[in-house]
């Protein structure tokens, strides 16, 4: 979930010269990442797998006198292909073939993550297992000894607690020692049991001579036999039909084997467990199930759930629109007052494209970092407490309403953030319906750009009432996003439902620092945003409103602005907020920096007087709910793109917002209007 | 007296219950997440929370797991006691 991160792409295959490629595999919720940040710090960058919406993150460290390249592959259960991101981990393990692969498995939910474990094992790379989270399981009362599994799964083990630091030295020791040759690997994978063995030889039989060279013929025929989606279509391919059919019959007589190699895998996880493991809790309740009670309550679940999410606002609007202000008057309005002084021998059009347009633009949207940064810290640590899938569940019954289920309500939440996580998080949703209706609304949530935006405008218009009326702005669109789910299942999907499974991890203490990593690559990537594309966008406005004859009166701007004022004066807006809401599709925040440009006007606090002064409010009201309710943002306009894979989503999506937005608008203008308010 | 001898949906489970897991009805893609997180033939289940309606909480392989009501329906256990 990285905010508006340009995808970097990875060079595959460059990957391996030189260092020792290490590949991070596990389970979600194993605190692979909190591992994978520890090692990289800020040396890390996001790439995608090719032709696939996969991210994942890799990575460089140093580690004694070598350098090392690691790869955070995307967390799976399993290794069998349910979502893309199977298919990408066990890819890059047979394709790109890394030096070694470490198995993050956490010891307080042993049994379960070692099943990612038994896949892996059998795979033709080296295996070094971390057995990470020994403080969650020592706190739940549950001992492993790391040596015997060691002994039982013929690879090395390792005991970490990777947000403590704890083990991380003797991880890469270990892996140091297999690259090196000096521990031999002789991994015990799960046998096939006797009565699948047949199958399994039939299977292999069938495929020896067509089964592309990189995938081992054994694993290929364990996961045409699984039912795999993605290996059958491939096998399916490359046989010839008489094989093919031949294939076919075979897995049809044994349709019960994904069910038996299942369970084969943990009957040998069963003999790790018995052998490793010592549970002496008896009757107690752990710290998780406590919490659990309150936190998952049908009733108080939800009070707490709004609570948090009042507390997020509360935030912004008193800690964040200060400290904006703050810099706004502490480092803008200085920063333009000295360069209009140092520019003052200069030609009048560049101060003012300094000024106004640069600095105006641009410095107005650097005053924001502080409530990003607050919505970008909240929603880290309550993601790395292991909160967010509790939301997930106190939410499920709401999101029935909208024929979505618990897990839909995740990117939304998000999109409180920033809307490009939002819709790619959809990718926790498993049914395809269900994660393109989520793509659909998921904009209508108003993300920390707008709710800047919002933050901005409403103290200037409301004064001490500005809180109680962003609030409900911030209802109204949440309304709005309610009814449009509801209408567009009805419409397009005919009411249908999807299945809702989930895990819900043990709660952990937060790791400070991978929320502090979080907080700062958004924080930058934020920046980069500011220093580039708004940057531009800035310019490029104020070159607009100022040509051709150095007056906004008569510049392009206003033309354009004049060319599309009857659809802007439908709601009450006049041209210069009309190119405001439209430069808003570049970045949200821009509509601020936009209307700085346009009045001419770098300083925080003067804007808002300004536009005080000019408009009335049901303007205002008019401007902040189709704001709230505009096209997406470029970026999540991409994001949208690149989810749902097709063009004419995309563009649906787009037309969808633009009519609920003016309609919203065109209701709060004349209600307001109406109301004398 | 607790019933051994019929299989019921997980569903019904109330909450304390353990029972074993005797089989699954679901679509091949619901089936293979559920298999991936731990739900097969002959694991316990231990019933978290079950309020009769709405999503409902399980706890299999030391792991806690939510499931919608249909999909625990959908799950066939032996067993049922405290």
């Amino acid at each position: 979930m990285e905010c508006h991160e340009p995808s970097t792409g990875l060079r595959l295959g460059v990957v391996s010269i030189g260092s020792p490629v290490i590949a991070l595999a596990g389970q979600p919720n194993m605190g692979k990442s909190t591992l994978f940040n520890m090692l990289t710090g800020l040396n890390q960058h996001v790439g995608n797998w090719p032709g696939k919406t996969v991210e994942f993150k890799e990575g460089k460290f140093q580690y004694g006198q070598k350098t090392y390249r690691i790869v955070d592959l995307p967390g799976t259960y399993s290794l069998t292909a349910a979502s893309p991101e199977e298919v990408v981990a066990r890819e890059f393990i047979l394709r790109e073939k890394p030096d070694v692969v470490v198995a993050v498995v956490s010891a307080a939910t042993l049994e379960r993550s070692l099943y990612l474990v038994s896949e892996l094992i059998c795979l033709p790379v080296p295996l070094v297992v971390g057995l990470n989270m020994m403080d969650v399981a020592r706190q739940e009362g549950i001992q492993v000894q790391a040596e015997v599994l060691q002994a039982a799964l013929g690879v090395p083990v390792i005991p970490l607690t990777a947000t403590r630091a704890e083990g991380i030295h003797e991880l890469l020791a270990a892996v140091e020692q297999v690259l090196s040759g000096e521990i031999g690997i002789t991994p015990h994978p799960p046998e096939i049991r006797p009565d699948h063995a047949v199958v399994m030889d039939e299977v292999t039989r069938l495929i020896r001579e067509y089964n592309p060279a990189v995938y081992p013929v054994g694993w290929t025929a364990m996961k045409l036999l699984e039912g795999d989606s993605d290996v059958t279509a491939r096998m399916k391919a490359l046989l010839p039909p008489e094989q093919g059919s031949a294939l076919q019959d075979v897995i049809r007589q044994h349709d019960d084997s994904m069910l038996a190699i299942a369970s084969g895998r943990y009957d040998w996880i069963g003999r790790m467990m018995r052998a490793a493991v010592t549970h002496p809790r008896l009757g107690q309740i752990s710290l998780t199930d406590r919490i659990d009670r309150v936190v998952t309550h049908p009733v108080l679940g939800l009070f707490i759930l709004a609570g948090i999410l009042g507390l997020v606002f509360w935030l912004t609007f008193t800690l964040g629109s200060p400290l904006q202000a703050l810099l706004s008057s502490r480092i803008v309005v200085p920063v333009s007052a000295l360069a209009s002084r140092l520019l003052a021998g200069a030609p009048g059009w560049v101060a003012s494209l300094a000024v106004d347009g640069v600095i105006g633009g641009v410095g107005a949207v650097i005053s924001f970092l502080p409530i990003m940064v607050i919505f970008f810290a909240v929603f880290g640590l309550m993601e790395d407490v292991g909160y967010m899938s509790r939301a997930a569940y106190v939410m499920d019954n709401f999101m029935h309403l909208m024929g979505l289920h618990g897990k839909s309500f995740l990117p939304i939440f998000l999109g409180f953030g920033c809307n490009v996580p939002a819709v790619m998080g959809t990718r926790v949703i498993d049914s395809r319906k269900a994660r393109l209706l989520t793509i659909l609304v998921a904009p209508l949530v108003p993300c920390s750009a707008r709710m800047a935006v919002l933050a901005f405008i409403t103290p200037a218009f409301f004064g001490s009432r500005a809180t109680l009326v962003s609030w409900r702005l911030i209802l109204l669109s949440l309304a709005v996003l309610v009814i449009s789910g509801i209408v567009l299942n009805r419409i397009l999907f005919k009411g249908e439902r999807s299945a809702f499974i989930m895990e819900l991890p043990l709660y952990h203490i937060p790791n400070l620092r991978t929320i502090a990593l979080l907080v700062w690559q958004r924080s930058i990537s934020f920046l980069k945003k500011a220093g580039t594309v708004i940057l531009a966008m800035s310019v490029a406005i104020w070159a607009l409103s100022t040509l051709p004859g150095g007056s906004l009166q008569t510049s392009y701007m206003a033309r354009l602005g004049s060319l599309l004022a009857p659809a802007g004066a439908w709601i009450g807006l006049d041209w210069k907020l009309t190119v405001a809401l439209l430069t808003s599709f570049i970045a949200k925040e821009n509509s601020i920096a936009t209307l700085a440009v346009l009045y001419g006007q770098a300083q925080g606090a003067g804007l808002g007087l300004t536009l005080a002064s000019m408009y009335s409010l049901p303007t205002a009201l008019a401007f902040l709910t189709i704001s709230l309710l505009f096209i997406p943002c470029a970026a999540t306009v991409g994001a949208i793109r690149q989810e749902t894979g097709s063009w004419r989503w995309t563009l649906l999506n787009i037309g969808f917002m633009i009519l609920v937005s003016a309609g919203a608008a065109k209701i709060m203008f004349m209600a307001a209007s109406a109301l004398g308010i | 007296m607790p019933d051994y001898s019929s299989l019921k949906p997980l569903a019904d489970l109330h909450v304390g219950e353990s029972a074993i897991l005797k089989s699954m009805q679901a679509e091949k893609a619901v089936a293979t997440r559920l298999t991936s997180l731990g739900f097969t033939p002959g694991v316990g289940i231990e019933m978290i929370q079950n309020f009769g309606r709405g999503p409902l909480m399980v706890s299999l392989r030391g792991t806690r797991v939510a499931l919608g009501r249909r999909e625990a329906r959908g799950i066939l256990v032996r067993g049922g006691r405290a």
